[in-house]
């Protein structure tokens, strides 16, 4: 009978598809904690989390919005004695939660994720306006009448782009990612 | 002349235009080429990495084997673009496998990736290739008294690349020196400006906003200076938002190194794209 791998197994053996990560050499120091400039708005601090994962309980995990409060400024990643990449396993967590379509309700990050890929597939560049503008109303009604205010702006100083760019080989460009998407093909 | 392969990058295109123009001005100035890549694609960002690493890296795959056709090396001006380009270089390099199976799907775009080339951020190459002292001989009208705070921001130094100090870099410092500015001392000047989470986690990048602003005033700064589009973005276009959020009343002009470095060139303040900012920068445009 196959054994089906712990989670912190799974976690680590997900880290290891680029880079090197020993998440199980973490001495639980705090330091990645104490160094993070989002600590405060997530559930669990970043040595919380890998604690959660050594202990294999995936479902705090997953339903935590730690990662998707990672901003990948690797702060931690570079003062880590034990020489885990933080925001690396932050990244794989967020791919780990897609893939298993476990998303916190409210999360506006996957989402925001999706939209840009699709985006990038389809026209090789991004385009602000079609990424921000999804949310427009998530913060409230102030909210909305700031960022408007601040398009506004922006347009009128010439700097809001209007429409968006593509590259020139755009075929050639979808043939090159639709050899790397096995099935299915790119927009 | 210093020749390369410049990458500008989806932000440069339009709203961080003024960096693009100030990149080109300084770099003329200073004997530097920088050859657009042609036909580049987005770099994929942060978001990119967050649904799928191999299409990530395939992404900056083809713009790295576009950059090898020139010989030159790829130059990028926004941190999150030198950073993403540098990693998946170092990676394909490492990785035969992995390269090899990037360079089945970039023979579709007649492409080959070789690990023939290296990537550079922009302030890297002033200070290191052109060099200060260098650059000390083109100024002209010197920023004396200006008093700057150095934004290093993330990705320019983390994660560490080669043998950069990742903790106390002083580069960004003595280049302002160099130009007759003071650099003020910014203890956050490493800390994140909270990158894509000011759409997706709003309160959180507002607070990081305001953190990075109040302690550049507590030091005296009269203007932080940057060296990516999105942390410019994310200090000066949401001051306003800050303000109303925590009851500050925040007003601090963001500049681009390059505008900087341009001023002091005696470059007119318009062909460095000044005044096409939301919080306008008196002193720059008073010269
Ligand atoms: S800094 Fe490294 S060793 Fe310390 S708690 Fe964080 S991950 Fe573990
Ligand atoms: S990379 Fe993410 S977890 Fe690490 S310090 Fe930065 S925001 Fe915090």
């Amino acid at each position: 009978m196959p054994v089906k791998p712990s989670f912190s197994s799974e976690i680590v053996n997900l880290l290891y598809s680029a880079e090197t990560n020993p998440v199980q050499s973490c001495i639980q120091c705090g330091t990645c904690s104490s160094t993070c400039p989002v600590a405060d708005f997530m559930d669990h601090s970043p040595r919380n989390i890998i604690a959660l994962i050594r202990a294999d309980l995936r479902k705090p995990v997953l339903s935590s919005n730690a990662f998707w409060y990672c901003a990948s400024c690797y702060q931690c990643t570079v003062r880590c004695p034990a020489g885990i990449d933080i925001a690396g396993m932050m990244y794989g967590l967020k791919r780990y939660s897609m893939w298993r379509n476990h998303i916190r309700r409210g999360t506006i990050g996957a989402d925001f994720s999706r939209r840009f890929a699709r985006m990038i597939l389809k026209n090789g560049k991004s385009f602000e306006p079609a990424l921000a503008t999804p949310y427009l109303f998530h913060y409230g009604l102030r909210t909305f009448l700031y960022d408007a205010r601040n398009a506004l702006a922006l347009f009128m100083k010439g700097r809001l782009p209007l429409f968006p760019k593509r590259l020139k080989r755009s075929a050639r460009f979808r043939g090159v990612l639709n050899r790397i998407i096995p099935m299915g093909r790119v927009a | 002349m210093k020749a390369y392969s410049y990458y500008p990058g989806c932000s440069l295109e339009k709203m961080a235009a003024s960096y693009h123009v100030s990149t080109m001005e300084v770099a003329q100035r200073l004997g530097v080429e920088l050859k657009e890549l042609e036909d580049w694609n987005c770099c994929g960002a942060t978001a990119y990495f967050h649904v799928d690493e191999l299409l990530a890296h395939t992404l900056s795959a083809r713009n790295l084997a576009i950059a090898e056709k020139t010989g030159l090396d790829l130059v990028a001006p926004c941190s999150g673009c030198y950073k993403n380009m540098y990693f998946t270089n170092a990676h394909l390099k490492e990785d035969p496998d992995l390269a090899e199976h990037i360079n089945y799907a970039l023979q579709e775009d007649d492409l080959q990736f070789s690990g023939s080339i290296q990537v550079r951020h922009l302030i890297e190459v002033f200070v290191r290739d052109v060099g200060i002292d260098e650059i000390k001989k083109r100024v002209s009208s010197p920023l004396k008294g200006l008093r700057v705070a150095p934004y290093y921001g993330c990705q320019v130094v983390r994660p560490q690349k080669d043998r950069e100090d990742v903790e106390h870099p002083r580069f960004f410092e003595d280049l302002l020196s160099a130009v007759g500015a003071t650099p003020t001392d910014y203890p956050l000047k490493l800390r994140c400006c909270g990158g894509s989470l000011i759409v997706t986690n709003r309160r959180a990048a507002l607070t990081m906003v305001r953190d990075l602003l109040q302690n550049a005033v507590d030091r005296g700064a009269q203007v932080i200076a940057t060296v990516c589009p999105l942390c410019q973005l994310n200090l000066e276009c949401y001051q306003r938002h800050v303000n109303r959020e925590f009851g500050t009343n925040l007003s601090l002009p963001i500049l681009y190194f390059t505008q900087l470095l341009g001023l002091a060139m005696g470059i007119p303040a318009k062909r460095l794209g000044i005044g096409t900012e939301l919080v306008a920068p008196a002193f720059a445009l008073a010269r």
